[in-house]
């Protein structure tokens, strides 16, 4: 029987259960006499628990709800339920949960409701309060938009604590002691002669008293382990080749799958020819599916030799069969027609335009892969009354939700197993992987069938970073930017990706202008829209969302006015700046690079600013212009996140995310030619090699009042500092991705 | 065909032209060795085979040509390499995935080059993608390895 404490002033309660042998500590939700979709198999009264503590014989488990695709996520979560709990990272399990509708996700939310993160006047408190009830609704249990710190700051913490108030009291009612001598430490309570008892062995009696609720939460000067340097739990097996991802997920029973789908994404599949795959070794079946083929046979590489051979005939895309024509589809959405949102809107832009010195520009970036380096995959078995699914996976619950659909097979006896991801940087958002492996396990009950990508389908079949254009226009007066003027065209990436999902998203989208509309500055005219372009190839999520295009518009173009009024690129930055702690981004970047001291002959340096999920985050960067080309020889980072959990692992996610901006600055587009995507492998694609990685500097600032996630910031300001720094070495201005359409790297 | 991968034997039937890659993960299970292209353009698929570095993926079975070693062959958790455990020293994974084949690139290429310039490791290591962007720590991890070498 569960049991709920007194309710503390809070918005969240966390609790306890009794589980085999031992006891789950965890958040609470409630069936309220409102009707609360969250719990709809609660009667009224009754309560749902999220555990994030589990202790019982076998040792303690951490509950890590928010997915692992390479940023830490399982250490990170983990860490802070430890904090207060008083247990050590090498004492515990991390194990991601099933999925529940209880795991939703609050932080999200903010990055969707028209308020700049730096305000937090009411009006804004209560519109972000407003989509958190949405977020509860869809049961959202997602990790994305870099919420996953911001989203379990709090609630982790709490319920650490609350575990440990109870063990303590399971202890003083065994042993008579008053709580209020009793210490922890270690996994254990401690007596007041030293005797010490372990949390498992307490589990028991803790699962049958009352849950102590009311607790406060250490001061942070009190931390053991939140601000300082931590070994991340899966550092060990990530260095030993014994880490076990999606793709290695191995069942008896089990066949391998491979898929070839229809290039043209989304066309129709007139008919296909499998007689000589079927002679091939190994080969157990050629069916049909969504899009294509599949092969189920005894050994990957079987798979994929025996899909290439089948041969198929293709329909056409449902989108533009050429790249100019997606090109053109933009240079068109700059019309009242196609208006979405201006957010942006201060001062009198048209009046400063009319009769003016006009400083004009035009931005395009192009459709990108995610290509993380583990292709998707999945293994499902389907019975007629359970699934499994076992997938690295950002959205459990709509994974759950859509297998369910597919099978019949009621919902509660779909299980998901997250598993670790190879990376992700938001391929993994998307879950036609699953939809392909349900529909072959579908077709062999009972036998488990896992279907791995190969590369060239994983990038062919990738929901895409959006391709964007900008238009700038503006005004300088006596060596100030007077007048920024952008407009930004794309297509949708909530309604191409949620419409995927079957929800349709009403109004305006403002990830069309996020990481423009909202930036601290306080330019007499400035303004910023937003111009949705019709759906063209379809769309999805890419590490840092709108901002990694917006970024590069808003930076590249207020540079450029920056240039036109005779001003230096930092200290004009620093003037217009409007937010006393996103100026102290741009100042402390400004000291760390040395920023006014002459870097000598062929050389120059850039600097960009963005705030994206709440994070201000400012680069410096240095260039050379060699004879072989631009040298990157230097980058300096300088964020600001409220609170630096690990401090290691954000000095990780930082330089990775400025190595993963500027490698597909450098280099990286997806076009399509015949309907299709014609870069499928990293030949074509390459990114950022290790002989051209820059020294890269971080500095980590404290001094916002909300906690926020490193894992997109860093993208957005690094391409338009590279940028910035390649006009400032040559005078050539780089107005389009990939820049090595215009000048060389080395 | 026989085959000696990380010190045991193994006879396995396979087309000959079935590369090394999948006869290591899908015949004899061992899943440390990672699939990223399979046209030698990653490195994720990385083992040694008489000591040097090979792109298993690019490597048909049957051009296999003496005993092969892999992630799992080199350290384990309790027994680590001294590369592996600069790896962890420098916590350089981020997801990991190409780690396995970043660290077996290292080996050999430390094998040959006990004492690198930094230009060195950089061409060395530039086969390897890293999608995380991992390179800055797999630098430090390279130069620290060097130091924790035992002198040849
Ligand atoms: S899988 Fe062999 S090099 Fe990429
Ligand atoms: S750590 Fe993820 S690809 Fe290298």
């Amino acid at each position: 029987m569960s049991k709920i404490g007194t309710i503390a002033r809070r918005t969240f309660l966390i609790g306890s259960a009794a589980v085999v042998g031992g006891v789950a500590f965890g958040y609470y939700a409630y069936k309220t006499p409102a009707d609360n979709p969250l719990l709809d198999d609660l009667k009224e009264g009754q309560a749902a628990l999220t555990p994030y503590v589990r202790i019982d014989a076998s040792g303690i488990t951490l509950i890590t709800p928010r997915a692992d695709k390479g940023q830490g996520a399982y250490s990170v979560q983990a860490a802070l339920i430890a904090e207060e709990l008083d247990v050590e990272l090498d004492q515990i399990k991390a194990d991601p949960g099933p999925p529940s509708k209880a795991y939703y996700n609050t932080a999200l939310a903010e990055e969707s409701v028209p308020f700049a993160p730096t305000d937090q006047g009411f009006a804004a408190e209560t519109s972000r309060g407003v989509v958190d009830a949405i977020m509860k609704f869809l049961g959202m249990q997602v990790t994305g938009g870099s919420t996953t710190v911001p989203d379990g700051f709090e609630k982790l913490r709490y319920a650490g604590a609350v575990a440990r108030e109870t063990l303590k009291a399971a202890a003083s009612e065994q042993t008579g002691i008053n709580a209020a001598s009793l210490k922890t430490a270690k996994g254990m309570v401690i007596l007041p002669d030293g005797q010490a008892l372990s949390y498992e062995s307490l589990a028991p009696l803790a699962a049958k008293i009352a849950p102590v609720n009311d607790v406060t939460l250490r001061d942070p000067s009190q931390w053991r382990l939140i601000g300082k340097p931590m070994q991340r739990i899966d550092v060990v097996p990530k260095s030993t080749g014994m880490q076990r991802y999606g793709i290695d997920f191995e069942i008896d029973g089990m066949v391998h799958a491979a898929i070839k789908l229809n290039p043209q994404a989304g066309g129709a599949v007139h008919g296909f020819d499998a007689t000589e795959a079927m002679k091939m070794r190994g080969v157990h079946k050629v069916m049909a599916v969504t899009g294509g083929i599949g092969v189920l046979a005894d050994n990957t590489w079987r798979a994929f030799q025996a899909a290439e051979a089948v041969t198929c005939e293709w329909g056409a895309a449902p989108f533009p069969a050429e790249q100019a024509e997606h090109w053109s589809a933009l240079e068109n959405s700059f019309t009242d027609a196609h208006f979405d949102n201006r957010q942006r809107d201060d001062g009198d832009t048209d009046a400063a335009l009319i009769g003016a010195d006009v400083v004009s520009a035009e931005y395009r970036v192009p459709y990108l892969a995610h290509a993380p380096l583990e292709p998707v995959n999945a293994t499902v078995r389907v019975t007629d009354d359970r699934v499994d699914v076992w997938t690295g996976t950002q959205i459990p619950r709509f994974v759950q939700a859509t297998v369910a659909d597919m099978t019949g097979v009621d919902v509660k006896n779909v299980h998901v197993h997250v598993l670790m991801m190879g990376g992700s940087f938001g391929h993994r958002l998307e879950d036609d992987n699953v939809r392909l492996a349900v529909e072959m396990a579908m077709q062999v009950k009972g036998t488990p069938v896992k279907l791995t990508y190969s590369r060239e389908e994983d990038m062919t079949h990738d929901y895409r970073r959006q391709i964007a254009m900008a238009r700038g226009q503006g005004v300088v007066k006596e060596g100030q930017v007077e007048t920024f003027d952008l407009g930004i065209a794309m297509p949708s990436i909530i309604s191409s990706q949620m419409g995927r999902q079957g929800i349709s998203v009403p109004g305006p989208d403002a990830t069309i202008v996020q990481g423009a509309w909202e930036q601290p500055f306080a330019i007499p005219n400035y303004r910023v829209t937003g111009y949705r372009t019709p759906e063209l190839a379809p769309i999805s999520s890419w590490r840092s969302v709108g901002a990694s295009s917006n970024g590069f518009f808003h930076e590249s173009f207020l540079d450029e006015l920056i240039h036109a009024a005779g001003a230096d690129p930092l200290a004009e930055r620093i003037r217009l700046c409007s937010d006393d702690v996103s100026r102290k981004v741009l100042e402390t970047v400004g000291e760390m690079s040395n920023w006014s001291s002459d870097l000598g002959p062929n050389r120059g340096r850039g600097v960009a600013f963005t705030t994206s999920f709440g994070a201000p985050v400012a680069e410096v960067i240095e260039v050379t212009n060699t004879e072989d080309g631009i040298r990157i020889d230097k980058v300096y980072v300088a964020a600001e996140v409220g609170t630096v959990v690990d401090p290691v692992n954000f000095d990780n996610l930082v330089k990775g995310g400025v190595v993963f901006a500027l490698g597909h600055a450098m280099n990286c587009e997806i076009t399509f030619s015949d309907g299709a995507v014609e870069q499928t492998n990293y030949d074509s694609y390459e990114g950022m090699r290790m002989s051209q990685c820059p020294e890269i500097i971080v500095r980590a600032l404290e001094n916002g009042t909300k906690v926020r996630g490193i894992g997109e910031p860093p993208v957005p300001p690094a391409a338009p500092a590279l940028a910035n720094a390649i006009f400032a070495a040559t005078g050539q201005r780089i107005r389009e991705m990939p820049f090595d359409k215009h000048i060389d790297f080395t | 065909m026989r085959l000696t991968v990380d010190g045991k034997t193994h006879d396995v039937d396979v087309e000959e032209d079935m590369p090394l890659l999948w006869v290591l993960r899908d015949e004899i299970g061992i899943k440390g060795v990672k699939y990223g292209c399979g046209i030698a353009a990653c490195g994720a698929c990385t083992v040694h085979i008489n000591g040097e570095a090979v792109r298993s993926c690019q490597t048909s079975i049957s051009d296999v040509d003496g005993p092969v070693t892999t992630i799992q062959g080199l350290g384990t958790p309790d027994i680590l390499h001294v590369v592996q455990e600069a790896w962890i020293e420098k916590q350089v994974a981020q997801c990991g995935y190409c780690q396995s084949g970043q660290i077996m690139q290292a080996v050999a290429f430390l094998m040959e080059t006990p004492d690198p310039t930094d230009a060195e490791i950089d061409e060395a290591m530039s086969g390897n993608l890293c999608r995380c962007g991992t390179y800055p720590r797999i630098r430090e991890a390279v130069k620290l390895a060097v130091l924790k070498m035992p002198e040849a």
